[in-house]
């Protein structure tokens, strides 16, 4: 049995009484790039509700590491390894471009050594880096709510970047970027995988083939299958919930 | 012209630390003793708004329950000029202070002994409201209530305060609250001339400091994480900051300027009572700080003086109207200036004013490229 880093098992999440996730198992190994699409509604972000502690299941575990983390709160989770990203670009918007890194980036989260501690060089040449790879480098000193959308995206996926947790969690990074950008970000990511574990949420097909990693289906809250896109675009129950759909327009 | 715009603040303080005393006390053009007690009360309410700037300017949570903090200061120092004055406006026949003998209380009530002590009562200004806020704060931070219903609790919080207060004659006389005037300090009645212009320069000289210490707060990274979670604070969660801690500091500190805020102030109108705790006067503090300019020190500072100095002529020409004035003054402020007065001046407000009058050029561009520097030499090395 090869190590796993992140499980799954039979988790369940109930909104008053209406089913998100049903008995849902699902595990990553480390390192690994892992896709995984479904139509609207399937519980795709509830399953990332979970993971990150925002929504607590009603019925199953979730372990990191063999340990299981179901009922901790976000920020013991995030500092876990466990890093998110949110479907629109979540950043904050009236501080600098730099200083959203930083924040992210810093290795201390508590108040007294944000307080009295400046932030250490290689973190801030770390922070640096990543500014000049993803091109907000000249924008450093600006507002981020003054950027635009596709630069929101980016700023928003260096922040987890500068975060560096083992596993990232992209939840629709390409939303409203460019062909340009989109596989740039494929790239970006790409190059993520190895060192992290990286699981994207996407509806864009191209970029699912960009990224070439496996992939899993969610419908109705149940992984419906699991294989290479190819594979699972050959899967009839797949083209009837979900690409059938859009052949349908 | 930088070291001017720095050099400002100070020469102002300056001013009005050696020149209007100087001033009131020869009353020059129609300056007096009055008003530089007056303007002494406004600068220790700049105090209360700075704080309400941190908790809500910089974290983005309303508080209207600055109040309870503002009398808790304003309650330490009278309780302690009440007990050590001996003199027989203040003092009654059973050694007292007099208001005891009018619900015929013979023992001091316990929580009253330790404001013998100057030292303790000057701790007592910043701590117990401090204490306050930790305990009030940590309750409802840890409990993730923010929002309006963070008001509301404050609101409901400052009416328990209110009630308490207005209710305990045997205490803290009741709705009559406790006067200062006629008590002494330093060898001097303090309702005195000399007196009051003491209590204004202490005032003085410790707004900077309060300053000061609301500028390291909200610089460096620890202030960038409190605007961090007035922007996006589940974001800042899911980036393994605990927020908690953060809030709870935020409030004790905004609860201890609260205090001191009162503490000069009382010393400055000669009482202190319930009224302090009103609803409306914690509202009005929120006011100050809006008008003044949230997100900016200098802003509260600016607010809590010009509309208080504001009231102070609407009062004396109109007696009526100040209300009016107060809340077309608010209305004007939300719809106009978002960012208060200074920060109209700041955002180059004056600026869009004139061109829109036609008597400035409008810029071709976004302000903010158009004027900073280093967006444009960026601009042009891209």
């Amino acid at each position: 049995m090869s190590q796993t880093i992140l499980d799954l098992d039979d988790v369940s999440v109930s909104f008053d009484g209406f089913y998100a996730l049903t008995d849902l198992s699902f595990s990553l190994r480390p390192g690994e790039l892992r896709s995984i699409i479904g139509p609207n509604g399937a519980g795709k972000t509830t399953f990332l509700d979970v993971i990150t502690g925002k929504v607590r299941p009603t019925k199953g575990d979730v372990m990191l590491r063999g340990r299981s983390i179901v009922g901790l709160s976000e920020q013991k989770i995030s500092r876990l390894g466990v890093g998110r990203k949110f479907q629109t670009p979540r950043v904050f918007e009236n501080l600098t471009v730099q200083r959203n890194l930083e924040l992210t980036a810093s290795p201390k989260k508590n108040p007294l050594s944000l307080l009295t501690e400046s932030l250490n060089d290689t973190v801030k040449d770390e922070v640096f880096k990543i500014m000049e790879y993803v091109g907000l480098a000249p924008y450093a000193k600006w507002q981020a709510g003054s950027l635009s959308h596709g630069q929101k995206q980016w700023l928003a996926i260096s922040m987890l970047v500068a975060q560096s947790p083992d596993i990232i969690l992209l939840d629709e990074p390409v939303a409203g970027l460019t062909d340009e950008e989109t596989s740039k970000t494929a790239d970006l990511i790409k190059s993520l995988a190895g060192e992290h574990t990286v699981v994207v949420i996407e509806h864009d097909m191209e970029f699912i083939r960009d990224l070439g990693a496996p992939v899993t289906v969610l419908h109705q809250g149940q992984k419906l299958t699991e294989g290479t896109l190819d594979e699972v675009k050959a899967d009839p129950r797949v083209i009837e919930v979900y690409l059938g759909e859009s052949d349908d327009h | 012209m930088k070291l001017f715009k720095r050099l400002i603040p100070w020469i102002l303080l300056a001013f009005a630390f050696f020149i209007l005393p100087a001033m009131a006390d020869s009353e020059l053009f129609g300056f007096s003793q009055f008003r530089l007690n007056l303007f002494g009360r406004y600068f220790s309410l700049a105090f209360v708004a700075l704080g309400i700037d941190l908790i809500w300017g910089y974290t983005g949570l309303l508080s209207l329950g600055q109040g309870i903090f503002f009398s808790l200061g304003g309650y330490a120092i009278a309780m302690h000029l009440l007990l050590v004055t001996k003199n027989d406006f203040t003092t009654g026949a059973n050694g007292l202070p007099k208001f005891f003998e009018n619900y015929g209380v013979d023992q001091l009530p316990f929580f009253w002994e330790p404001f013998w002590s100057f030292p303790v009562s000057i701790f007592a200004i910043f701590i117990v409201p401090s204490v306050v806020a930790g305990l009030v704060g940590y309750l409802i931070f840890r409990n993730r209530i923010k929002g309006v219903y963070f008001s509301i609790i404050t609101q409901a919080s400052l009416m328990v305060f209110y009630h308490f207060f207005n209710g305990q004659q045997k205490l803290v006389n009741g709705t009559n609250g406790l006067k200062t005037s006629t008590t002494e300090i330093f060898g001097l009645v303090a309702g005195s001339d000399e007196a009051q212009v003491l209590f204004y320069r202490i005032t003085l000289i410790l707004l900077p400091f309060a300053f000061l210490l609301c500028k390291y707060l909200t610089s460096g990274r620890f202030g960038d994480s409190l605007i961090a979670i007035r922007d996006d604070e589940p974001r800042l969660r899911f980036s393994g900051f605990n927020p908690t801690p953060f809030k709870v500091i935020v409030f004790v500190v905004a609860g201890a300027l609260a205090g001191v805020s009162g503490a000069l102030y009382t010393v400055q109108s000669g009482i202190v009572s319930p009224q302090f705790m009103s609803i409306s006067m914690s509202i009005e503090m929120v006011i100050w700080v809006a008008v003044g300019g949230r997100g900016t020190l200098v802003g509260p500072i600016l607010g809590a003086v010009v509309v208080n100095y504001l009231r102070s002529l609407v009062s004396e020409a109109l007696p009526e109207a100040w209300l009016f004035v107060q809340g077309a003054l608010f209305i004007f402020v939300v719809v106009l200036m978002p960012d208060g007065i200074y920060g109209w001046f700041t955002k180059g407000g004056f600026r869009t004013m004139l061109a829109a009058f036609g008597l400035a050029k409008k810029s071709a561009t976004y302000p903010k490229i158009d004027l900073d520097e280093s967006a444009q030499s960026e601009s042009a090395s891209a």
